[in-house]
């Protein structure tokens, strides 16, 4: 199936280490840049209590939940250390600085 | 009970003479009452700990040994910042030069060394400065300020442990070295090569074969000029050409002389009832520089002094090490060539070690270790026992470990050293009075094992052997991380970190993890927060603060609740409000639909559940009304809570709620290491709460009882009461340098209680309440801070700064993904 690209924003538009929400209809999702400007999509929801994501602190491929420090990777969505769950990672693809997003979760939550 | 009859008098103050008393209190409590002259105007400190002083690996209180109290409680008089200048051998007493003359029965001298000027043009400029003491330490400091060019004078111990301190600190810094190679005294050609390139590559450039020919400059040092002709520019010269016994006081006593005041092995003068112990002391033709024999020389003449005259100084070798950090080295003995002499050399250039043994009659007699420094204690051991190493010769050079078939790990190694080896050359201390002390006390951490045997206590080069030492000993018992790392992401402790920060100027979170070696590639949410605090707190000027490692509150300025949505908590300034400011938020939770609204502790009112997009908006109708931030979120300063004083109160002694709004006016905006509650109260009734706050006041007619290290949280404590101050104002400046002190010194998450405990109440209040200057000091470094602290968060945003914490990036309707 063909993905379907959505043109979301530049990467100039996410402070590096940070994150901006996405809202797609009633989902958010958080879009992320690392400190060596890789992009990547999560739901905005942790895995625990459903934390936003977009408001934790962004280091190395991770961001650490601002509710209760859940440390979430980047490119799996999976809890690291000794938490577990995960949460819905989505495509991304750069052109130049546009920033696309595929809508289809490539993993499931869980 | 003894009486004390016996007066003793010591001159000088020095680690020699302050070892002496500790074995004379031990030896002989009671007999003697003691005076001490000391030149420095300060107690007695580790001399050795100097060059980490001023490379801001150690603070001056850190390298304190005996601090006033010590003095106090031994009832011993110290006389700071007399200069003794005539003993009277027949009246039998010593004058200082603020004309202080005291009696003794025993004098100690103590003197030292003083450093050698070379005597060249221009030695007597401004800028020209030795190393000996503390104030030599804070001239350079004050040099390294400018960040200018430095020259050092000498290529030995002292002369390069002082330029790695400059060069740390930001100076450009050149050595001057007379003779062909570094520390030539102390290690051969190939081993000083080695460490001239490792010097080199700290950035400081070293000339060998270097005549002084005359230090120039007008009024103040320019530069310094060698007998080639080539001229450094320079604003500083630091010598460091070698040290001379100070005998000159004992000589205009008509004492017997020499290099040194010459001394028989139990530390006597030609003077039966003096003393000399030291630096200043020459005993069987030789004088000593290194602290191992002068301790030795305390201990003799203590016991001498404790009336036991058997005891006698002998000569051992001391081994050299260098105190310059990520420079292994470690020479001992006598290496010179001879015919008589064989040498085992090993060569690793790549690994940058080298090893050379020197053998007499198949005896060690010298070692030089370069780069892999762990087996000196055992060729020291050899070579003191005077073994035969004909049947280890071989792999001899390889070290401990290589002994006896199989190679051993470090600990084992450690394990077969036999009891009577020594582990603490500083301080002479052997392995089986480290394991035997240990096991009787019950000694669990290495402070403990410093304080009850004195290894690793000096210059800190064996701290790794004791540690071996205790994990040997006490098995599963012992936790070697009494020094917790920060994070994962290094292995440095919170103040080390904090002090590196300081001491080698660094600016950014990227320059703390590249200078300090963190281990991950750019942090983690615990690391980050922290060193964004520290660097706010020491550059309060020129950090930008760096939002993407605040946590989510501190980033957008209001409190995460657990549904992603915030609360917003505007200052109530010392919980007065008006009905102005109680519509304004009443029209705020209207048009916002705003959920919850809640009085909080800290008396004012909270507004739960705003969406995180609508946060700019709600705050550009409070601010039209007078609100600014309230900080609820900050580790910083929250809240002043206040009780009704004497404005209302039939009960009140002083304007509490007045207090409480001015301290809150002034101090808003401030980030400490954790949240910082404060409260006023009007008098001991306490309605404030003031005595389980962060920082609380109880007015009392008298005046203004400050308190301190309450907590209400997780642990319930009561203040702790730092001192009573006649005038608001006082009572102001004297919380503001409390808070200081705490911003400048607490770790990250620490709240003060928790920082008190850890650096003592005694210490505090000194700082605080007696020191004057320091107090004065902190206060004007808050102030500094406050310009760039004090800025409305709210109303930054509210004129789009951080816009993108708040708006979505993108808005997709259905239609748009199909």
């Amino acid at each position: 199936m063909d993905a379907a690209w959505v043109l979301v924003g530049t990467i100039d538009d996410i402070p590096r280490q940070g994150s901006r929400r996405v809202h797609n209809g009633a989902m958010r999702i958080a879009v992320f840049r690392t400190a060596d400007d890789r992009i990547f999509a999560l739901e905005d929801k942790c895995p625990h209590k459903n934390g936003p994501l977009s408001a934790g602190i962004v280091h190395d491929g991770c961001v650490t939940c601002p509710l209760h420090n859940w440390v979430i990777s980047l490119e799996t969505g999976e809890a690291q250390g000794a938490d577990e769950g995960r949460t819905s990672t989505f495509p991304v693809r750069i052109e130049g600085r546009n920033v696309y997003l595929d809508l289809m979760p490539t993993h499931a939550a869980r | 009970m003894t009486t004390k009859t016996e007066k003793l008098v010591i001159i000088g103050n020095g680690m020699a003479p302050g070892r002496m008393l500790e074995h004379l209190l031990e030896e002989a409590p009671g007999r003697y009452q003691v005076t001490i002259f000391n030149a420095e105007p300060r107690v007695n400190y580790d001399r050795i700990m100097l060059s980490p002083v001023l490379s801001g690996e150690k603070s001056y209180e850190q390298i304190v040994i005996h601090g006033d109290g010590w003095y106090e409680t031994h009832g011993i008089t110290l006389y700071k910042g007399h200069k003794v200048v005539a003993i009277d051998r027949i009246a039998k007493t010593v004058t200082s030069d603020h004309g202080v003359t005291e009696p003794y029965d025993k004098l100690v001298i103590a003197t030292g060394s003083v450093p050698f000027i070379i005597p060249v043009p221009g030695k007597e400029l401004p800028g020209v400065i030795t190393y000996r003491d503390l104030d030599d330490v804070n001239a350079m400091l004050l040099a390294a300020q400018s960040r200018q060019k430095a020259i050092v004078i000498g290529g030995g111990l002292l002369g390069l442990e002082a330029a790695a301190g400059l060069a740390q600190r930001g100076m450009e810094v050149t050595v001057l070295h007379v003779m062909p190679t570094l520390m030539e005294r102390q290690l051969d050609p190939a081993a000083g090569y080695l460490l001239q390139k490792a010097v080199e590559e700290r950035g400081i450039k070293v000339i060998c074969k270097a005549n002084t020919k005359a230090i120039l400059g007008n009024g103040k040092v320019e530069g310094v000029e060698l007998d080639d002709g080539t001229v450094i520019p320079a604003s500083l010269v630091v010598m460091a050409a070698g040290i001379r016994p100070n005998a000159s006081l004992a000589r205009d006593a008509g004492l017997a002389t020499n290099r040194g005041i010459v001394v028989d092995a139990g530390m006597r003068t030609s003077d039966g009832d003096i003393l000399a112990v030291g630096e200043c002391a020459e005993v069987d033709g030789m004088v000593y520089g290194l602290v191992a024999p002068l301790y030795e020389m305390a201990r003799i003449a203590a016991s001498h002094l404790a009336g036991n005259s058997k005891s006698a100084f002998v000569h051992a070798d001391t081994p050299t090490k260098l105190k310059v950090t990520g420079i292994d080295l470690y020479s001992l003995g006598d290496f010179a060539d001879g015919d008589d002499r064989e040498e085992i050399v090993l060569r690793d250039a790549t690994a940058g070690v080298y090893k050379r043994v020197v053998l007499k009659d198949n005896r060690i007699i010298g070692t030089v270790l370069y780069g892999d420094t762990a087996d000196g204690t055992w060729f020291n051991d050899l070579k003191k026992k005077r073994t035969d190493i004909s049947a280890m010769r071989d792999t001899l050079i390889f070290g401990q470990a290589y002994q006896g078939g199989s190679p051993l790990d470090p600990a084992a190694a450690v394990a077969a050293l036999p009891d009577d080896a020594e582990i603490c050359g500083c301080n002479g201390v052997c392995k089986g009075k480290i394991t035997a002390t240990i096991t009787a006390r019950g000694l669990s951490s290495l402070d403990e094992v410093r304080a009850h045997t004195k290894a690793s206590n000096s210059c800190g080069t064996c701290t790794g052997l004791v540690e071996q030492l205790m994990a040997l000993t006490l098995g599963d018992r012992y936790n070697p991380k009494a020094v917790q790392p920060m994070c994962g992401c290094t292995d440095l402790g919170h103040d080390d970190v904090r002090r590196l920060i300081k001491a080698k100027a660094l600016k950014s979170i990227p320059a703390v993890m590249q200078e300090l070696e963190w281990k991950t590639s750019c942090g983690c949410a615990k690391c980050r927060p922290a060193l964004n605090y520290y660097l706010v707190c020491d550059w309060p000027d020129e950090y930008a603060d760096d939002y993407q490692s605040r946590f989510i509150n501190e980033r957008v300025h209001a409190n995460i609740q657990k549904d992603g949505t915030y609360s917003v908590v505007p200052r109530m300034w010392g919980g007065m409000t008006s009905s102005k400011e109680l519509r304004a938020i009443a029209d705020v939770v209207d048009k916002f639909a705003i959920p919850a609204v809640k009085v909080t502790g800290g008396q004012r009112i909270d507004m739960l559940g705003i969406r995180k997009e609508d946060l700019p908006a709600v705050w550009a109708d409070l601010g039209k009304a007078g609100f600014v931030s309230g900080q609820a979120y900050a580790k910083g300063l929250r809240t002043v809570k206040t009780c009704v004083g004497t404005d209302w109160c039939r009960f009140g002694t002083q304007d509490s709620t007045g207090l409480g709004i001015r301290i809150e006016r002034f101090m808003w905006g401030s980030w400490t290491p954790a949240k910082l509650k404060m409260a006023v109260s009007g008098c001991p009734r306490n309605c404030a709460e003031a005595t389980c706050k962060d920082v609380g006041v109880i007015c009392v007619d008298s005046g203004y009882e400050i308190h301190f290290a309450g907590a209400a949280g997780l642990d319930i404590k009561g203040t702790e009461v730092l001192g009573l101050v006649k005038s608001e104002d006082e009572a102001l400046l004297h919380i503001v340098a409390l808070t200081q002190m705490y911003r400048e010194q607490g770790r990250y998450l620490e709240r003060i209680y928790k920082w008190a405990k850890r650096i003592g109440l005694d210490e505090i209040r000194r700082q605080i309440m007696e020191d004057t200057d320091k107090r004065q000091a902190y206060y004007e470094r808050f102030v500094f801070s406050q310009k760039f602290a004090q800025v409305d968060p709210w109303s930054e945003r509210v004129s789009g700064k951080d816009k993108h914490e708040f708006n979505p990036m993108a808005v997709i309707h259905k239609e748009a993904a199909e």
